[in-house]
């Protein structure tokens, strides 16, 4: 076996150990917590060094079965996953840290089920980044929605598994009645289902099918939550706050968005998708997407539907770089990927942390917070920041390449919508940093529930995010660079 | 079929009479059953027959991989005046299936019949358990068509008893039994009714001569009423819609064991029949293809859907199943209607498929049914804790059936999509995709009740089951799982089985 084979084995097979070891051990929870600590740290460096290895072009493959003709159940790494799995990787450690306060504080039931779940999950999200082909993404993506159920449905009280029917019905329903129709419709049309540098489709079909495809394919990965397949993410933020700030903001929804990318780099090509009108429908659909969410946030008064909301609008935009018509929209789309999910991983870890501290998780409570929560404050702040697209911040970069690549490619209203969207964004989340750091000499600010108020190890991961938000600002050309094969090959391919 | 092609499993004299001895040893088996003096001994000699007729079914199966088509006179009087067996590839296959689930039943029947079964009746029930295998044998291997009656009635008989010795369970396995044999009857005569207009038409009852004639008639209106005749009475017995309305009742209400063996042999049976017959025995034209894509088609469509929405609102587990079942050969019939090699291919590959995954559900409520008289949905609340090997087997078998990712029933699903979009046929890959939705729905909720929910305060606890009945519910389950692996056994049967129909390899 290779070490690029042993690589991906590991990186499949430490998510599944830490849920194993976390059951086994479960009735002593400060073993529980280290060993998961210490599997997330060992993913960490697993996936770093499958990273480096995809820079210097040598990219680990394995397969591990082939059940018929045409269907395979294999691995490959390219930038794209490469990046999506270090960046899952590296958020699940510092969330780990965030968990075991949280769920601490919270002195929330049933904690070894989550860890259990939480590892569960990081699996199937280890699988997606690392996927060869579209049937081997698919079966990580199902093992993703059934591991984050329990996960949704913690509480176990009746809004919980009011949410978590929503959940379950939104994402397999679209799975089974659109997304796997459309992976068997490319299977059928092109032999397998690869992701193919250039695209795979090209030259195999006709335009009316692989408009089809593309609807069944972008509709159906409803992880991404474009309107009117968004209604989930709303509903699952019944869950814990540790669920709501790595799946919710990074994993599960990334995941979603992360198939669309892979769809359009390796399935259609941006060749292809120049070429076809229902990439323009989405591109419209996805504008329509951004403007909405972003309004409907700012009618929320509690913080987590506000912040999902929100999700649902930046999850809108990456969607859009995957459909734009111009190869370097996806260069754009996977840097957001990153800098989104690290910035709203902080918002979501804030938020949380301000619960367990004081219980309030309105707005409208959170005036003056900043008095006794400055630092915890600052971290929103600057995460706020990034959300909106502001120097200097990792935010700014990727909304200028994205915008910047709707202009280039024609896409006015796009960018028009990206650019409103920007401001709104100014509207709904500033007001809530400013209120709470700033807040009039007359208002006291929520009282701690909790003695010792944040818990110190949410208070840390919130810093470690907030401080990459602002390292993203300097690395952005390092991770755009990294990215270019995705643009490169493609451009280079559509010259005549 | 190439896996069996090097398999010589038995001397060269036996296997030249293997035909007739997968057939004529259960018969015998059936007679040494009713004739021992108690429960045990029945069992053993069900078991020790049946294993023997899987081992002539591999036997015929090597033979068939070998020659292509094997002709087998009974008694050397020579077809047309003889009763011919023919097997083919798909014949081979369905035979390896019956038998094959036909050992697990009997190797099941050791520990789960003590709760379902009187003890008394024990005897007499392996007796009609090798009698219906020795029907549904016969039916899959002969080459004529009021022999394929003679089978069936055979067969039928066996399952009726079998079915109405479940009252020692559940009392409505009485008036179930009755209704099933009302509608048997009635579609037994049905088809002989069709096959008297066929031999009217050809002077002949030997399925290939049949259809040398049948070539040569042209369009011939009594031709087409046999073959109107002779689907209904099958679709009676394949429980095809709308003709299914015995089926709920008799799988609810029949001890597991007939419940498992009815579901993975008896239907496929009678489907297989429908097969041979469209496929075979008519010839090609415009009056078949009509009957496949404005009757069978738009009816197993139907069944699909309206009988996955029944499952889901029904509130009893073996009801829900029974109607997943109906909606299931639906699935099947989809395939076959179709007719294209990928879509018999596709077609055959769930009707295995089908045959494992119901059979360990059926296998897993009867190892339920060992300590508790669970029946609807939430009296089987938290069972997963009580039982947790059943349950798992369960669950297996509840994935493949919703099609999950890495189990047979996924692949099954697969195939019969990918036919449907090759066949340029978008309205059936809805159909099937809403139809996996519904069964989703129906087969999540069962789940959730077993692993998720607290066990009901003050009802029986359930144990989990003595190993004689874990072992084959084991062995389907993990069928099902292997298979979803690595399905290169079950596809390359499907494929062969595909080809001997219409020809060419898909």
């Amino acid at each position: 076996m290779s070490s690029g084979e042993l690589l991906i084995l590991l990186t499949l097979a430490l998510p599944l150990f830490s849920a194993a070891v976390s059951y086994a051990v479960g009735r002593m929870p400060d073993v529980r917590e280290t060993l998961t600590l210490v599997a997330c740290i060992g993913l960490c460096i697993i996936t770093i060094a499958m990273f480096m290895r995809v820079g210097a072009g040598d990219a680990p493959e394995l397969v591990i079965a082939q059940p018929m003709s045409g269907l395979e159940i294999a691995f490959r790494l390219e930038p794209l996953g490469a990046l999506f799995a270090v960046m899952a990787s590296v958020l699940w450690a510092v969330n780990s840290l965030f968990s075991i306060g949280y769920m601490r504080g919270a002195r929330e039931a049933n904690q070894t089920r989550f860890y259990v779940c939480f590892a569960l999950a990081m699996f199937g999200v280890m699988g997606v980044a690392m996927a060869a082909n579209l049937f081997t993404l698919f079966i990580f993506y199902e093992a993703l929605t059934l591991a984050t159920y329990p996960l949704v449905t913690h509480k176990g009280d009746a809004a919980a598994r009011r949410a978590g029917r929503i959940y379950l019905a939104t994402l397999v329903g679209a799975s089974v009645v659109l997304f796997l129709p459309g992976i068997i419709g490319v299977a059928s049309v092109a032999g397998s289902t690869t992701f193919t540098p250039g695209g795979l489709l090209p030259g195999t079909t006709s335009v009316v099918i692989e408009n089809v495809l593309l609807l069944l394919l972008v509709f159906g990965a409803a992880k991404a939550a474009l309107i009117p397949l968004h209604g989930w993410l709303p509903a699952a933020m019944v869950a814990p706050a540790p669920v709501s700030a790595l799946l919710h903001a990074v994993a599960v929804v990334k995941a979603g968005v992360f198939t669309i990318l892979k769809i359009s780099a390796y399935i259609f090509g941006p060749e292809l998708i120049t070429a076809l009108p229902a990439a323009t429908w989405i591109l419209w659909l996805a504008a329509a997407t951004i403007v909405i969410a972003s309004l409907v946030a700012l009618t929320k008064d509690d913080l987590k539907a506000r912040l999902a909301w929100s999700t649902v609008g930046q999850l809108a935009y990456i969607t859009s770089a995957a459909m734009l018509p111009f190869a370097s929209g996806l260069v754009a789309g996977g840097l957001h990927m990153v800098m989104h999910a690290v910035a709203k991983i902080t918002l979501f870890i804030c938020a949380g942390a301000i619960y367990v501290a004081t219980g309030a998780a309105k707005v409208s409570e959170m005036g003056g917070a900043g008095r006794r929560m400055p630092i915890l404050l600052t971290f929103f702040f600057i995460a706020s920041l990034s959300v909106i697209g502001l120097p200097p911040m990792g935010g700014m970069w990727s909304k200028f390449l994205l915008v910047d690549a709707s202009f280039g490619s024609g896409e006015w209203l796009t960018a028009a919508a990206m650019i409103v969207s920007s401001l709104l964004s100014v509207a709904y989340l500033l007001p809530v940093a400013f209120n709470a750091l700033f807040a009039p000499a007359g208002v006291k600010g929520p009282e701690f529930t909790r003695p010792g108020g944040v818990p110190g190890a949410a208070l840390t991961a919130a810093g470690v995010t907030a401080i990459g938000c602002l390292a993203l600002f300097v690395a952005a050309e390092f991770i755009a660079d990294y990215l270019e094969p995705l643009g490169a090959f493609t451009l280079m391919e559509a010259a005549p | 079929m190439i896996l069996f092609e090097a398999l010589y499993v038995a001397p060269p004299a036996l296997t030249a009479q293997a035909p007739i001895l997968v057939i004529a040893g259960p018969l015998i088996g059936a007679c040494a059953a009713a004739l021992s003096p108690g429960g045990r001994t029945a069992w053993m000699v069900s078991v020790l027959t049946a294993a023997f007729a899987l081992w002539m079914a591999v036997a015929v199966a090597g033979e068939v991989a070998r020659e292509g088509v094997i002709d087998y006179a009974l008694g050397g009087f020579a077809p047309p005046m003889g009763i011919a067996l023919r097997i083919d590839a798909l014949g081979a296959t369905m035979a390896l299936l019956v038998a094959s689930i036909g050992v697990m039943g009997a190797l099941y029947s050791g520990h789960a019949l003590e709760s379902e079964v009187k003890a008394e009746k024990r005897t007499l029930f392996q007796s009609g358990y090798l009698l219906c295998l020795a029907g549904f044998l016969g039916l899959v291997f002969t080459g004529d068509a009021f022999n394929a009656f003679v089978f069936l009635e055979v067969s039928s008989i066996g399952t009726y008893a079998l079915v109405a010795v479940g009252e020692a369970r559940d009392r409505r396995a009485l008036p179930a039994a009755f209704s099933y044999l009302i509608f048997g009857t009635v579609g037994a005569t049905l088809y002989v009714l069709g096959v008297g207009f066929l031999y009217a038409a050809t002077g002949t009852l030997n399925m290939v001569d049949m259809a040398m004639r049948l070539a040569t008639l042209g369009d011939n209106s009594a031709v087409q009423a046999g073959l109107a005749f002779v689907v209904a009475g099958l679709g009676v017995k394949a429980a095809m819609f709308p003709l299914h309305g015995w089926l709920p009742g008799a799988y609810a209400g029949a001890p597991s064991l007939v419940s498992m063996f009815l579901a993975a042999t008896a239907t496929k049976a009678a489907i297989y029949l429908i097969i041979r017959f469209v496929f075979d025995v008519f010839p090609e034209g415009e009056f078949g293809e009509v009957f496949l894509s404005w009757i069978l088609a738009p009816l197993a469509a139907a069944a699909v859907i309206i009988c996955s929405v029944q499952a889901i609102f029904e509130n009893e587990v073996r009801r829900i199943l029974a109607f997943s079942s109906v909606a299931q050969v639906g699935f099947i019939l989809l395939g076959v209607s179709l007719a294209t090699p990928a879509g018999l291919s596709a077609g055959m590959f769930y009707l295995v498929a089908h045959a494992l995954m119901k059979g360990a559900l059926f296998m897993a409520v009867g190892a339920f049914a060992v300590s508790v008289r669970a029946r609807t949905v939430e009296d089987f609340s938290g069972i997963a804790r009580e039982a947790p090997w059943s349950a798992a087997a369960f669950g297996v078998g509840a994935a493949s059936l919703a099609g999950v990712p890495l189990t047979m029933g996924f692949l099954a699903k697969w195939s019969l999509v990918s036919a449907a979009l090759q066949a340029g046929e978008i309205w059936i890959v809805a159909v099937l995709a809403i139809g996996s939705l519904l069964t989703l729905i129906y087969v999540g909720r069962m789940l959730e009740v077993m692993f998720f929910r607290a066990p009901v305060r003050g009802a029986e606890r359930a144990r989990e089951a003595p190993v004689g009945v874990l072992a084959p519910l084991f062995v389907l389950a993990g069928l099902s799982l292997w298979f979803g692996v690595d399905a290169t056994l079950p596809a390359s049967m499907a494929n062969a089985s595909a080809s001997a129909l219409v020809g060419a390899a898909p």
